[in-house]
């Protein structure tokens, strides 16, 4: 039995920042749960003492000297922007804090 | 002479020879480009004054009797998922539409210092998410051998542009088969190498941990040719390596089977597979054994978990990837009536800028690393990824290189499994496991199957940092099939009708 | 907002016992980011040290910056701490318009630097121990301007304009275990670490250290539980302290406010609370709630750090003395009584005398400018003396001045004014208004004679012992030089022309 519900997905959403419509909510409710039930054989294959791998290729320590390097021109930082003023980013005004 | 059907190793003499210039082959390709990509779609952007440019410059520079690098006036198509200062970058998705980078990635800067006109960008599943390139904003791609069906993907347009012959060479990405699976289904060659082996600076990311740069080719020494042009340690990417794997040129040209133990995936054959791709895989064992190879059985208990690790692995990696798509520095904006606040913007942009696959695989991502369920779903598939390395090293002590059918199936119509996320996923059921090792592995056109006369393919696979071992098996195999088939499998393919 | 009541701080602490924990974050003072070559200098115009990396562009990668490592492990060792041989970078996801990729690249379960300890003396002399949980690495994010509405505040603004010069600045935040015991101390001692870890900081020169910059920022977390109670209470989490005294004014606020919250049998509602300076009071912020759920997973585009034995015990050999050594050291060079050296300590003026002593000036006359006039002057602004407009050099020269009798003590006051006022430094500010005292005998004499006239007894008292009795006539001298004399030459010349 799936844990995934139309309010679990709901949540997802919103931590996601993605607006979802109520037929998005059901279909994803039903696919995602299919997807969970098949992962949680996971857990089973893994029940022993087993290392996790998060890099395929082991590596350590990498590093780059701290060394200044060209930076692009404001404009060019700009430029992909949807709108912008007096050099810098505009948005929309932010919510709830303060 | 069809310039357009040379090999680009052929294409490259001409060029050396002075049999056609850079600007005549660039044209050639664009001319194929406009005559059948309006039915193929495999490019979302063509750049034809910038590659006649470099083409330009090529001939000029040969013509002054200049020194020039290998691949100079050789014409190329790069993934929509690659970085370009000097064209739209998309990734296949409403949300970037339009945007143009004002950077380039390592792999362009690349083939830009090679010299290689950039014929345009290929269409791609929405952020490579898909095997199908139907997830594209733009449409899907089809596959050149029966424009009915899909190409594979998520690189069916890199795939595509060099099956239907409109570019020599493409890149393509490969998370989970993205370079393999559309080179089975569209009789092509496409490598993924070992991972860290190609800079991924400039790739839009899906899966960082799984992503991997590479060739698409007609042919295994193509292949090789863009392999050794773009593969090399870049101090951008914290994860590429610091060695050379040497030449996949030199791989191919000296390739031997002679005392080769090939490695046959038990878990990757027989129930799941279409009788007609085993029926061509069976034969090409007989073939390898009569070239010298010895053909021994491993086993790969652990790789039936490999597709349910893949996705919690992936969409995980992909929800933190892509939230930087929020509408404030590029790409759309969309903004709700009324007076909305910033989250406002960001939601609904990301609503209208994403399409369903990207949704579904952010959401699953979402979960997969919340508190409460990350030990569960995102540390457990982790875990399998240990094992599943485990499986490899086991096989890799048995064997030099391991094969498997590359694809379960043949290409299906577009539109087949749309809505059935769980079996569109099985698609990858023998690419996935490579990337989750981050082993390198090479997809090698292998006979039409009987039941549809649709491409099949096989699957090489090399321990992390033996990539040339594909390229000498690979071109060992190749020429054995030529020898058999009397000419290229690719030479079957039926001429696409332009406007059709 | 309605301002919240307050509980009696002596009575609070007589039914409750605070439990204080610290958040600091160091800016480093690196030449680049954290994660790509651009400055780090976010004084510059808007969006000019930016590049792909910090804009969080598609297909940018992060690169660690090798110094910002060397940086953090000198912090651990300096702080007590053990150094993680394998340390790791994790992705903390949450959307913000000033996190370029809405996520923060920081460290989760495997910090550099853990379990470490500092022992911190409070203005009673008491000494604390402070235990460390962790030191980790992160990167700064953007700055937010507010524009139209009540100007500046988030609430009311019609929209924001977003600069990404800071974002990936390298950041080291250093956390506390809970700290227990210190009663009514806890806000002091709260202070005195802060104080302590720029210190640290500055000696190890790995930080400008700067509070009123931002370069050291504290978030408090405050907590009551009833004396003999086993459970911590709900703690508030106060951001936005950005210098000493508020940072003790802080934390007493929510203790009395807590303290009547709980006290008249409310609940403590676990959130982010905002310091308001001008006020001095703290305000809620956004709640602890779900959307805390920050999905951390290790980064995959970055590797393990993993500083070798041999790195660790060179850089532990290159850290400069501890802060207490330090002090023991300064405290004896000095000759200052423990009191005295204390009230310098807690007041921050060792760093400005120990620069003053450097630039030439007596310890005892250092101590007395910075000490009297200047941390007056700091106290009355509801200042740093750091944020003062005077400089360690302008105390030495000034001192210089009334060392050589140039000035007196009262004119001197008059010109650390004028310095702090920014009329230049003191030597200018002596010539240009004359306040130069008159060291002409001659001059001196005939004011001496002209106020001997007036009070023509006070030479026969001094001729019979009453020295004390040259009193009146200096001042009456005093007051027609304007104070522009030495009162010791006048006295003495009273005295001689007595003895004539």
């Amino acid at each position: 039995m799936s844990e995934i519900t139309p309010e679990v997905v709901r949540h997802l959403a919103g931590l996601a920042r993605i607006d979802v419509t109520d037929a998005e909510v059901d279909r994803f409710t039903e696919q995602l749960g299919l997807i969970v039930d098949s992962a949680a054989t996971l857990k089973a294959a893994v029940a022993g003492d087993v290392p996790a791998t998060s890099h395929p290729i082991p590596m350590k320590n990498v590093y780059r000297e701290d060394v200044v390097l060209e930076s692009l021109s404001q404009e060019a930082a700009l430029s992909g922007s949807a709108d912008s003023e007096s050099g810098r980013f505009r948005v929309a005004a932010i919510l709830d804090e303060e | 002479m069809n310039l357009v059907k040379l090999t680009a190793v052929e294409q490259l003499e001409g060029l050396r020879s002075g049999a056609f210039t850079s600007v005549e082959l660039t044209q050639a390709h664009l001319d194929r480009i406009a005559s059948v990509d309006g039915v193929v779609h495999a490019f979302l952007h063509v750049n034809a004054s910038g590659a006649l440019a470099t083409a330009a410059e090529v001939d000029r520079k040969r013509a002054a009797g200049e020194t020039l690098p290998a691949l100079a006036g050789l014409p190329i198509a790069v993934k929509d998922n690659l970085t370009t200062i000097d064209e739209p970058t998309t990734a296949g998705s409403k949300i970037l539409e339009g945007w143009v980078p004002p950077y380039d990635s390592t792999v362009v800067s690349k083939l830009r210092a090679e010299m290689m006109p950039i014929l345009g960008k290929t269409n791609l599943d929405e952020f490579a998410m898909g095997s199908t390139t139907q997830f594209s904003a733009y449409g899907p791609t089809s596959n050149p051998w029966s424009l009915d069906r899909i190409p594979g993907g998520s690189g069916g347009g890199s795939a595509a542009a060099v099956g239907a012959y409109m570019a020599p060479l493409a890149i393509g990405s490969d998370t989970g088969g993205s370079i393999r699976y559309p080179a089975a289904m569209t009789g092509t060659v496409g490598t993924k190498p070992t991972y860290g082996a190609v800079s991924r600076y400039g790739l839009i990311a899906l899966g960082s941990s799984l992503d991997q740069i590479g060739p698409v080719a007609r042919n295994v020494q193509d292949a090789a040719l863009l392999h050794d042009v773009i593969a090399g340690h870049d101090e951008r990417d914290s994860t590429s390596l610091p060695e050379d794997l040497g030449s996949m040129v030199a791989a191919a040209s000296n390739g031997s089977l002679a005392g080769v133990k090939v490695g046959v995936i038990k878990e990757l054959s027989g129930s799941g597979f279409q009788a007609g791709i085993s029926a061509r895989f069976q034969e090409s064992l007989e073939l390898l054994k009569a070239a010298g190879a010895e053909i021994v059985e491993v086993s790969c208990p652990s790789f039936q978990y490999a597709i349910a690790a893949y996705y919690l692995i992936l969409p995980a990696e992909a929800s933190s990837n892509l939230a930087k798509f929020d509408s404030v520095r590029f790409g759309m904006r969309v903004t709700p009536e009324g007076n909305p606040t910033i989250e406002r913007v960001m939601a609904a942009t990301r609503e209208a800028g994403f399409g369903p696959e990207v949704k579904r695989r952010i959401i699953l991502g979402t979960y997969a690393l919340s508190s409460g369920y990350y030990d569960d779903y995102y540390g457990s598939a982790q875990k399998v990824r240990t094992l599943i390395q485990r499986d490899f090293d086991a096989a890799f002590a048995k064997a030099d290189v391991l094969v498997s059918p590359t694809a379960p199936t043949t290409a299906f119509k577009l539109g087949e499994k749309i809505e059935d996320p769980l079996a569109m996923y099985l698609n990858d059921i023998a690419t996935i496991p490579a990337n989750l090792a981050g082993i390198p592995g090479l997809s090698l056109p292998n006979g039409l199957a009987d039941e549809d006369g649709l491409p099949s393919s096989i699957q090489l696979l090399a321990p992390a940092r033996a990539d040339q071992r594909l390229y000498s098996v690979g071109a060992v195999l190749e020429k054995a099939h030529e020898n058999v088939w009397g000419k290229r499998m690719i030479d079957f393919a039926p001429e696409v009708k332009a406007g059709a | 907002m309605a301002k919240a009541e307050l509980m009696n701080y002596e009575q609070a602490l007589e039914k409750f016992e605070v439990v204080i924990g610290l958040e600091v974050h160091v800016e480093l003072n690196t030449k680049t980011k954290m994660f790509c070559g651009c400055r780090n200098d976010f004084g510059d115009e808007p969006n000019t040290n930016v590049c792909p990396v910090c804009l969080g562009l598609p297909g940018a990668l992060p690169v660690v910056n090798k110094r910002a490592v060397e940086s953090a492990i000198k912090i651990g060792l300096a702080i007590g701490c053990d150094i993680a041989p394998n340390g790791r970078f994790a992705r903390k996801n949450y959307f913000y318009p000033d996190l370029a990729k809405n996520f923060q690249t920081s460290q989760f379960d495997e910090p550099i630097a853990f379990e470490g300890g500092v022992e911190v003396e409070v203005p009673s002399g008491q000494v604390y121990k402070i235990d460390i949980e962790r030191a980790h690495m992160e990167e700064d994010a953007g700055k937010l301007t507010h524009v139209g509405g009540n100007t500046g505040r988030i609430q009311g603004a019609e929209f924001s304009l977003v600069d990404y010069n800071r974002a990936g600045v390298p950041l080291i935040e250093i956390v506390t275990k809970p700290v227990y015991g210190a009663g009514a101390e806890a806000p002091e001692l709260a202070a005195a670490y802060v104080r302590y870890i720029r210190e640290v900081v500055k000696a190890l020169d790995v930080s400008e250290a700067r509070m009123e910059r931002g370069n050291v920022r504290c978030d408090a977390n405050v907590s009551l539980r009833l004396h003999g109670a086993e459970k911590l209470g709900t703690r508030t989490e106060t951001k936005n302290v950005n210098s000493l005294r508020s940072i003790e004014r802080a934390v007493r606020y929510e203790i009395q406010r807590q303290a009547h919250i709980l006290a008249n049998g409310g609940t403590i509602i676990q959130e982010t609370r905002h310091w308001h300076e001008d006020k001095g009071t703290t305000s809620a912020g956004r709640p602890k709630s779900d959307a805390d759920d920050y999905r951390y997973f290790p980064e995959p585009d970055l590797v393990p750090v993993a500083p070798s034995k041999e790195l660790i015990e060179e850089l532990r050999a290159s850290l400069p003395e501890d802060p207490a050594t330090r002090r023991k050291r300064l405290q004896e060079a000095w000759g200052f009584s423990d009191l005295e050296f204390r009230d310098v300590v807690n007041a921050g003026l060792m760093d400005p005398i120990e620069e003053t002593v450097a630039a030439g000036a007596s310890p005892q006359a250092a101590r007395k400018w910075w000490s009297g006039e200047i941390a007056r002057q700091a106290n009355a602004d509801g200042k740093d003396v750091s944020e003062l407009n005077v400089t360690a050099a302008q105390v030495a020269e000034l001192a210089a001045l009334v060392e050589a009798g140039k000035i007196n003590d009262r004119i001197g006051r008059e010109v650390l004014a004028a310095v702090m006022n920014g009329e230049g430094n003191p030597g200018e500010i002596v010539s240009a208004k004359g306040l130069e005292v008159v060291s002409d005998d001659g001059a001196l004499m005939a004011a001496i004679d002209e106020a001997l006239a007036k009070q023509p007894d006070v030479l026969e008292k001094i001729r019979e012992g009453k020295v004390q009795a040259a009193g009146a006539v200096i001042g009456a001298v005093m007051q027609a030089m304007k104070g522009q004399a030495d009162a010791g030459r006048v006295r003495e010349l009273i005295i001689e022309r007595a003895a004539q």
